[in-house]
């Protein structure tokens, strides 16, 4: 029954879809006669957003009692896994992570088409239209190429269960973050491509589009934090970022979204950027759309990806060519016609913005050219792989200029300003910079991405905070603080990874249980190595007492895990966190003569990486909570003053006569 | 400057921008070409001592030699041809890395023309074999030995 009501559910929400289509076709051509049929694309999205969230939790519910009748939770979930990871497991593989990308898609469609009400018509119709199709095509994809509620013959006896590297905390929450960041930015797309239909490019459709561009981008920081640290702890090689493919997708839609996020505020603040703002809208999209298909489609393959069918890989790609080509082909004939925006000089806020979304959309097609260079070949019959060895520097000759103006930008005014007026400014970051490049310099040989890395992150730490000089604090609005603590994350990410690139020590060593073995200021000591058993694998877990200095040493245990359910080999690495670094230890084999392989790394402001990631995506969603309360407060201040207005009406009328009894 | 010069001006900045990256990549990956060695291409054409390189291949049956210091470990990596490559590596060895399997190992050729390994790559899964390596014919004899030998050293 459970199979058959979600898959109802899809089966209705598609056909919710079409009507919102042409509901909102209907909408934007106005007229009498059309409109009869326009009042429902607003509710075609509420009630569809209601169905395919129905359909992800019955599915959810089918993972939570294990019914192994359904062929998606007998490949994928097993009786024995613990709770926690059936329910994960609902999104750990293909048709369910796509059933809960449409799930969020209808959601976030009907929060957009119940809440806004402050767009024009036209332009919300066109929008929900556009919303229709993105939606329809991705209900397509599911019912016909992976419906998550296919039934078996005959039921399984038992599951398959989840692939082990898929049971841990850190990619339960990983993907649904990642995806609500992607759907987000189709609603930015949809906003875009409304807004450009109806030809209402306006500062006003802006300020309804940010807050949809900040929440997408906040989520997708949140993802992209999550997905690093989880390589880092689970796959056991202490690397934090490895340009992998995978990894790649969800970073360019980010890339996309940041310049789309700036040149938005630009258009909701300042009337620029107009074009510019739509265009980056399409881009965001297509990026994430792109990420998907790659990720989804197993033409690549990489250290993330898992749940990949070739097949389907055929269907996001017509998907991104319709929706991509559809938009861009509107554009073409469109953006003659968007009306110029306000003007302003090289040296301005607007400029500063304008040149680091340039920078960005830089990198962006560095990271993608590296992404899609082996594919290409491919075709050629070439394997080839890129690595670092061309991603760290091609992006780093953008990231650098960007990150200087990054660190000068905010403290320009808009429209018109001399970079004199901030010379003090620029001089102090300028200063910074170079002492912190000599004082490494004096330290040791490092490399010089490391060196400058370091230099760039302390100097943008300070630029972010310049901008509180000589205000009250306590006037500061709270979006302006969301930029400042946004920026100042970037530093310290950016802090992070210098130092753990530049810093890091290790120790390897074959080792007995009672042995003693020195990193840098630590003191590591082998206790034993013992057998244990978990709730679905067995493993060797290492005993380590770890201390520094003085301390009292710390016991962390690092396992080698078998899983049995299906049978792989997974290494668990052991942390301990210090304010200044982490010490990361991973167990290996037993050598034929009883000693253990036991690395060890000790990683200075590693956790700065992620502590950066964190304060970035805070800074997204103060500046969320900023807007949306100033906001509120001007409809309450424009509610009041229309109430004024009544009462005054109201007084006005009272010498007139009561109407005759 | 009129409102749709400045329109163009930012669209010739962004245009120039781009072309540049797309200039800087093209560069950068011809140069890449020679980051990824199969075992006959690094025999054919050995890269400078040092440079930073992949090498994938198949482990050689018995190949592998742990080292008596218990942490390195010295194996001999093969293609399609009768070329192989001597590689020694220090560190922890992939939960699935055995004879026969499918390897990508990240490091430089030494001046002994022995492939000092700084990483050695596997993806965490029983069938997993590199995608540069797909089509060799060691792949069969590779998903052979993971499937049975999970584990085991």
């Amino acid at each position: 029954m459970l199979a058959e009501l979600g898959l109802a559910a899809l089966w209705l929400a598609t056909a919710l879809a079409v009507l919102q289509i042409l509901s909102g076709v209907m909408g934007l051509r106005g007229g009498d006669k059309a409109s009869a049929l326009a009042i429902y694309a607003r509710p075609a999205a509420v009630v569809q957003a209601f169905l395919a969230v129905l359909a992800f939790c019955l599915l959810l519910w089918a993972f939570a009692i294990t019914d192994l009748s359904i062929k998606l939770v007998a490949t994928n979930s097993h009786s024995m896994k613990p709770m926690l990871y059936k329910l994960t497991g609902t999104w750990g593989n293909h048709e369910g992570s796509m059933l809960l990308w449409v799930a969020v898609l209808a959601l976030s469609g009907g929060l957009l088409a119940g809440l806004e009400k402050r767009l024009p018509h036209k332009t919300m119709s066109a929008t929900l239209a556009v919303q229709g199709f993105v939606a329809l095509g991705f209900y397509a994809f599911l019912l016909l190429s992976s419906n998550p509620f296919e039934r078996l013959p005959i039921p399984a006896v038992e599951g398959t269960g989840l692939n082990p590297l898929l049971q841990d905390i850190g990619l339960a929450i990983h993907p649904p973050t990642l995806y609500v960041g992607y759907v987000g930015l189709s609603v930015a797309f949809s906003l875009a491509m409304g807004a450009l239909i109806s030809k209402q490019v306006t500062p006003d459709f802006a300020k309804v589009m940010r807050p949809w561009v900040l929440f997408a981008w906040v989520f997708l920081t949140l993802g992209i934090t999550a997905g690093s640290y989880w390589a880092y702890y689970e796959l056991g090689w202490g690397g934090w970022w490895f340009w992998d493919p995978v990894e790649n997708s969800s970073l360019m839609p980010w890339l996309a979204a940041t310049a789309l996020l700036h040149s938005v505020s630009v258009l909701a603040a300042r009337d620029a950027l107009r074009t510019w703002t739509i265009m980056l809208g399409v881009l965001a999209f297509s990026m994430s759309m792109l990420g998907t298909f790659l990720v989804r489609s197993g033409v690549l393959t990489s250290v993330h990806a898992f749940a990949v069918d070739p097949e389907r890989g055929s269907f996001i790609l017509i998907l991104l060519g319709l929706y991509i080509g559809g938009a861009l082909a509107i554009f073409a004939v469109r953006a003659g016609s968007i009306a110029e925006g306000k003007r302003f000089t090289a040296t301005s806020r607007e400029g500063a913005l304008v040149f680091n979304n340039v920078m960005l959309s830089a990198i962006l097609a560095i990271v993608l050219l590296g992404t899609l260079y082996p594919l290409l070949t491919e075709a050629f019959d070439v394997r080839v792989s890129v690595g670092p060895p061309y991603f760290n520097p091609a992006s780093a000759i953008f990231a650098i200029p960007m990150f200087i103006v990054m660190a000068i930008g905010p403290l320009l005014r808009w429209k018109k300003d001399k970079p004199a007026r901030i010379q003090f400014e620029i001089s102090l970051i300028a200063a910074v910079a170079i002492a912190v490049v000599s004082l490494v310099a004096i330290i040791g040989d490092y490399s010089i991405l490391a060196v400058l890395g370091l230099a760039l992150s302390v100097a943008l730490g300070i630029g972010a905070l310049l901008p509180l000089r000589g205000r009250n604090i306590r006037t500061v609005p709270l979006a302006t603080w969301g930029m400042i603590m946004a920026h100042f994350g970037v530093a310290v990410s950016l802090f992070g990874m210098a130092s753990e690139s530049a810093f890091t020590q290790e120790r390897l060593a074959a080792v007995t249980p009672g042995s003693t073995e020195q990193l840098g200021d630590w003191n590591i000591e082998l206790r034993s190595v013992d057998p244990i058993a978990g709730p679905n694998w067995t493993a060797v877990e290492a005993r380590i007492a770890v201390s520094r200095g003085g301390e009292e040493p710390i016991v962390i245990t690092p396992q080698a895990r078998n899983f049995w359910a299906p049978a792989q080999a997974t290494s668990e690495s052991a942390l301990v966190t210090r304010w200044d670094g982490q010490l990361y230890a991973v167990i290996g084999d037993q050598a034929q003569d009883g000693r253990w392989q036991l690395r060890v790394w000790w990683k200075p402001f590693v956790t700065f990486i992620w502590y950066g990631g964190l304060l970035i995506s805070l800074g997204g969603i103060l500046s969320i909570v900023g807007r949306v309360r100033v906001d509120l407060k001007r409809r309450t201040a424009i509610r009041k003053g229309k109430e004024r207005r009544d009462d005054k009406a109201a007084l006005s009328n009272e010498p007139l006569p009561e109407p005759a009894e | 400057m009129k409102a749709k010069h400045q329109r163009l001006a930012l669209v010739v900045l962004a245009l120039v921008a781009i072309i540049a990256a797309g200039l800087i990549a093209t560069w950068t990956l011809r140069n890449q070409a020679n980051y990824f060695y199969l075992p006959e291409q690094m025999a054919a054409e050995p890269p400078a001592v040092g440079q930073a390189v992949r090498l994938g291949g198949m482990v050689q049956a018995g190949s592998i030699a742990p080292q008596p210091d218990g942490i390195t470990v010295k194996f001999v990596v093969t293609g399609n041809e009768a070329s192989t490559i001597p590689v020694q590596y220090s560190g922890i060895l992939p939960d699935l890395f055995v004879e026969g399997s499918g390897v990508v190992a990240e490091g430089s050729l030494g001046p002994d023309g022995v492939f000092q390994a700084t990483n050695l790559l596997a993806k965490h899964d029983e069938n997993y074999v590199p995608r540069e390596l797909e089509g060799l014919e060691a792949h069969q004899a590779a998903d052979y030995a993971a499937e049975t030998t999970i584990g085991v050293d």
